[in-house]
């Protein structure tokens, strides 16, 4: 049981940084998710974490001890990779029990820790078998239970689903939550899904060229994106960005997109934004906060009138794409209210969900 | 964040990682200790010889007279020695060109039947490889026994005259090319066999979908995804057929008048047996061109396989 | 309409498939025919080997059919085996074989695994090195290294020469380089995630390759195993130069100076020895013949 804790990391190849100083508490017990593009350092990171790669500067704290000299074996760490890793030759039972025989663990305690990490994982039949003979999600299990005999202070995962195909995926995510909320280990989790990360995590850490871009818990993130990438990347579809500037009228603000519609901003805000009157902004909306019109409007969501150029039916809800000012924009309907290609339609803009951003700074206002 | 993230680049790198370093340092030394005997064995036993080969054929025959060039002058000057150098190129170009054609087409014909049995056809069509060169070549000095040849039997039961399989010049060159040739096309059909598996077979359907007949399938995808291992194969076997011993050693020894001798059976022939070590030195280093030209050549496919994997 | 068009396409199928199964089927009896003609070709040698040491020597001599045995005996070999000398040949290509095996595996194995996986200073000129090395033949360097071990004589008193184990020292320059050359690619095919694995659980590196590295790659040591005993069973020219005595020769060399004397050849007993010593290799061949083979090709396709 243990607090990780990473204070001014960095991690130069050769010449060009990977990871450009990253500051980091992460709790006892919590569940962590490292999530970005790829090439963002977080994989780098990770390996950072567990000592296969050394920082170039800054330190590494787990448990309240300064590991960045500590060989991996003894950071008291379990890693899950991305292609499992398990030991061809060996068998289930011989793949978990690997570390603690290198340990010279006493042979019962090796095999009632075997044991018990089978149950929890379901694999208990498995442990005579090989790698080659288990399927995807059964190595996947392997891998994990490979972490849980050690008992380690931290958990490592890298990228451990990318692997499985979209059903399985979701399972074995079910499959960790309920894991991690059995044995309550430090957990830090890369992936580039940000649904992995939003399910899975007490708290994402946005990861964006070597840099944290925010961390939060995944309502945080959502709800108040602190960057543009950090908007853009969290939600799917992405969210909507048209470019505006910000108009002033007597007490009210507005947003005025240079097709002439007028938004105005919730009342709520106004202070917020006051000191960006007359400046150009990026207004960011989700699709999902862009519907036909449902029932009586409060007051702060609008009507606005489009030409759809794209209909894509889901099933349960209706994409509609349309063009403001260049920038292509998406909404969320109900497949009865949907209308066809080319067709005139009235969509609601939920202005309590906007978001404005500086263009510049790409900074969220 | 931008600043701290700048000021902590700024911090000089690993002043205060000194057991992970350490540690990296000691993985090193463990590198080195586990290749200090292949290193040992390479500069002792390859390295040290092929120098030293360069100044034994600069002295005398009795080793006590360094005489720069005279070994070379003297080789210069007879003709035995222009001898061995043509014959060294016929011997390795001519067999090295029909063990690749026989490797290919047999290789062809493995791949062509069904798979079942092609372990079958391909474990008796290596036989000739598998056996030790200097005993099957017996086998062979036998076939090709003047009074006994069972070869001269059969063409005397169709009437021909007896061939004098190894008493003639060009009969014995012709005799310990066709050995050569017979030890080493296995070896051809093997890499080429490697080499058809892994093109792939759509390659083939979308050919026969462009009207690509039989030929035109195997200049234009065969061939070309072959290539490289041609190649390599090529130059590899060049290496060890100019290099021969064995063959020619067992089956005519050089002769009949020294008209089969290649660079490695005269060398033994000068250095050990005529107790003339620097002029034999002499002799085998010209077997260094075609090594190191070869040795580009596969040294450049080999790093471009490399790359593409 | 339907009916129609399921009509023709009932005519037309079977004959197209008709003319593909035609020209499959002349591909196939062609290739069978020269397969069987290159067979011939091929195990001609070993057969005609075997036939003759069936054959009393009066047999032999006698204008018979060559090609056929008829009073079939088994002499040639009951004289080999009760022989002394056959048996001094057979012992010291068995002792040097195996130690040359032994020595190459131990020399190669772990150089190997430092060369593919913990690089260090000059790790990949060495792995290029290793591969040109491997390219040096052997009749370049017997002249120099005759002289080299005769040299040694002089210096520590130690008579090289004409001793069956100066092979043993002399046979690792074949069998190292290759050997290192394809585990380093059986080791690089090994992903990287398996060492860091091994790593985190606790293993050092020489428990990383004998605990992982070996098991995994074990049909590429195989390959290595029968690579090294193939070779150091054939050689001929190093026996030829570096061993004169009949007490010290190794097989191929014992067979081609004893059994051939001056012109009284004695040939369903060289033919009888030459298939004994040939039987080791083929033996091992027969039975791992994926494994010689996969050795054979990952020489130059790897890497």
């Amino acid at each position: 049981m243990a607090e990780v804790a990473l204070r001014r990391v960095v991690k130069m190849f050769e010449k060009t940084p990977a990871v450009r100083g990253i500051d980091l508490e992460i709790a006892d017990k919590e569940f962590i998710v490292l999530v970005g593009p790829s090439g963002c350092g977080k994989s780098t990171t990770l390996r950072m974490i567990a000592g296969l790669e050394e920082t170039t500067a800054g330190e590494i704290w787990i448990g309240g001890d300064l590991v960045n000299d500590v060989p991996p074996k003894d950071r008291d760490i379990a890693m899950v990779f991305q292609n499992y890793a398990l030991y061809p030759h060996m068998t289930v039972f011989e793949n978990m029990s690997f570390g603690l025989r290198l340990k010279r663990f006493p042979k019962s305690e090796i095999k009632a820790r075997v044991e018990a990490a089978a149950r929890i994982l379901d694999i208990t039949d498995l442990l005579d078998r090989r790698p080659k003979q288990l399927s995807g999600g059964q190595r996947q299990r392997v891998a994990m239970g490979r972490a849980i005999v050690r008992n380690p202070k931290v958990f490592l995962f890298d990228e451990p689903l990318s692997n499985l195909d979209a059903k399985l995926r979701v399972q074995m995510r079910t499959e960790i939550k309920k894991v991690h909320q059995k044995v309550m280990t430090t957990t830090v989790y890369v992936t580039h899904d940000q649904v992995e990360a939003m399910t899975l995590a007490d708290r994402v850490v946005v990861m964006n060229q070597g840099r944290i871009d925010q961390i939060g818990t995944p309502h945080e993130l959502y709800h108040a994106p602190k960057t543009k990438f950090v908007a853009g990347f969290i939600g799917s579809p992405a969210m909507n960005f048209v470019p505006a500037t910000l108009e002033a009228n007597a007490a009210a603000l507005s947003v005025r997109l240079p097709n002439g519609i007028a938004f105005r901003v919730p009342e709520d805000r106004t202070e917020r934004y006051r000191p960006f009157v007359g400046r150009p902004v990026l207004f960011g909306l989700r699709p999902e906060h862009i519907t036909e019109p449902r029932g009586m409007l409060h007051p702060d969501q609008q009507v606005f009138d489009v030409a759809l150029d794209v209909v894509e039916p889901m099933g349960m809800e209706t994409m509609v794409y349309f063009v403001m000012d260049g920038a292509e924009v998406c909404g969320r309907v109900d497949p009865s209210s949907a209308r066809e290609v080319g067709e005139k339609m009235r969509l609601v803009a939920d202005l309590r969900h906007m978001h404005l951003i500086d263009p510049e700074t790409e900074e969220v206002l | 964040m931008a600043e701290l993230a700048a000021e902590a680049v700024r911090v000089p790198a690993g002043v205060r990682h000194t057991s992970l370093q350490k540690f990296m340092r000691r993985r090193s030394t463990i590198a080195f200790a586990m290749t200090l005997p292949l290193i040992v064995l390479i500069v002792a036993l390859v390295i040290y010889p092929a120098f030293y080969s360069m100044y034994l054929a600069t002295l005398n025959k009795s080793m006590q007279r360094f005489v720069g060039l005279g070994n070379f002058e003297f080789l210069f000057r007879r003709a035995t020695f222009w001898m061995v150098v043509k014959q060294s190129c016929i011997f390795a170009i001519s067999a090295v060109f029909f063990k690749a054609l026989i490797g290919f087409f047999v290789a062809h014909f493995v791949h062509t039947i069904p798979t079942k049995g092609q372990r079958k056809w391909r474990g008796m069509l290596m036989v000739p490889w598998v056996i030790p060169t200097a005993i099957s070549t017996i086998g062979w000095f036998w076939l090709f026994d003047p009074s006994y040849s069972a070869f001269n039997w059969l063409l005397g039961k169709f009437g021909v005259d007896p061939v004098p399989w190894l008493g003639h010049p060009l009969w014995a060159r012709f005799s310990v090319i066709l050995v050569n040739v017979w030890y080493g096309a296995p070896f051809f059909m093997i890499m080429y066999l490697a080499a058809l598996k892994s093109v792939p077979e759509q390659l083939y359907e979308a050919a026969a979908i462009d009207g690509a007949n039989w030929f035109q399938r195997l200049w234009y995808i065969t061939l070309p995804m072959m290539r490289n291992i041609i190649a390599i194969t090529v130059l590899f076997s060049l290496i060890v057929t100019f290099a021969n011993f064995d063959i020619v050693r067992i089956l005519t020894a050089g002769g009949p008048v020294d008209q089969t001798h290649v660079f490695a059976t005269w060398a033994f022939l000068l250095g050990i047996q005529g107790n003339d070590i620097p002029l034999g030195a002499a002799v085998s280093l010209f077997m260094l061109p075609i090594l190191g030209v070869s040795a580009i050549f596969i040294l450049r496919g080999v790093r471009r396989r490399t790359i593409e994997a | 309409m339907t009916a129609v068009t399921a009509g023709e396409l009932g005519g037309l199928k079977p004959a197209r498939r008709g003319s593909i199964q035609k020209s499959r089927r002349q591909a196939l009896f062609w290739s069978y025919v020269f397969l069987v003609i290159f067979a011939i070709f091929f195990l001609t040698p070993p057969i005609y080997m075997l036939v003759t040491s069936l054959k009393s020597s009066g047999e032999i001599s006698a204008v018979t059919n060559p090609w056929w045995v008829y009073q079939p005996t088994l002499e040639n070999y009951v004289e080999l085996l009760t022989q002394n000398q056959f048996l001094v040949f057979f012992r010291n290509s068995v002792v040097v074989s195996v130690t040359v095996v032994a020595i190459t595996m131990l020399i190669s194995v772990p150089a190997a695994f430092a060369l593919s996986r913990m690089k260090f200073w000059g790790s990949a000129t060495l792995a290029t090195g290793v591969f040109l090395t491997y390219l040096i033949p052997e009749t370049l360097l017997f002249i120099p290294l005759f002289k080299i071990f005769a040299f040694l004589r002089d210096v520590t008193g130690i008579e090289f020469i004409n001793h069956w184990w100066i092979l043993i020292i002399l046979y690792p320059t074949l069998s190292v380089p290759f050997c290192t050359w394809i585990m380093i690619g059986y080791f690089a095919s090994i992903p990287k995630e398996l060492d860091e694995a091994a790593l985190i659980d606790g293993a050092g590196y020489i428990q990383m390759l004998t605990k992982i590295f070996i098991p995994v790659a074990l049909p590429g040591i195989i390959a290595a195993t029968i690579f090294a005993f193939t070779v150091s069973w054939a050689n001929f020219l190093y026996p030829l130069a570096f061993t004169t005595s009949a007490d010290q020769l190794v097989l191929p060399v014992g067979i081609v100076t004893t059994l051939i004397k001056g012109d009284v050849y004695n040939w369903g007993q060289i033919m009888a020895g030459s298939l004994l010593c040939a039987a080791p290799p083929l033996i091992v061949y027969a039975f791992l013949m994926d494994y010689y083979i996969a050795g054979l090709t990952a020489g130059a396709t790897k890497g």
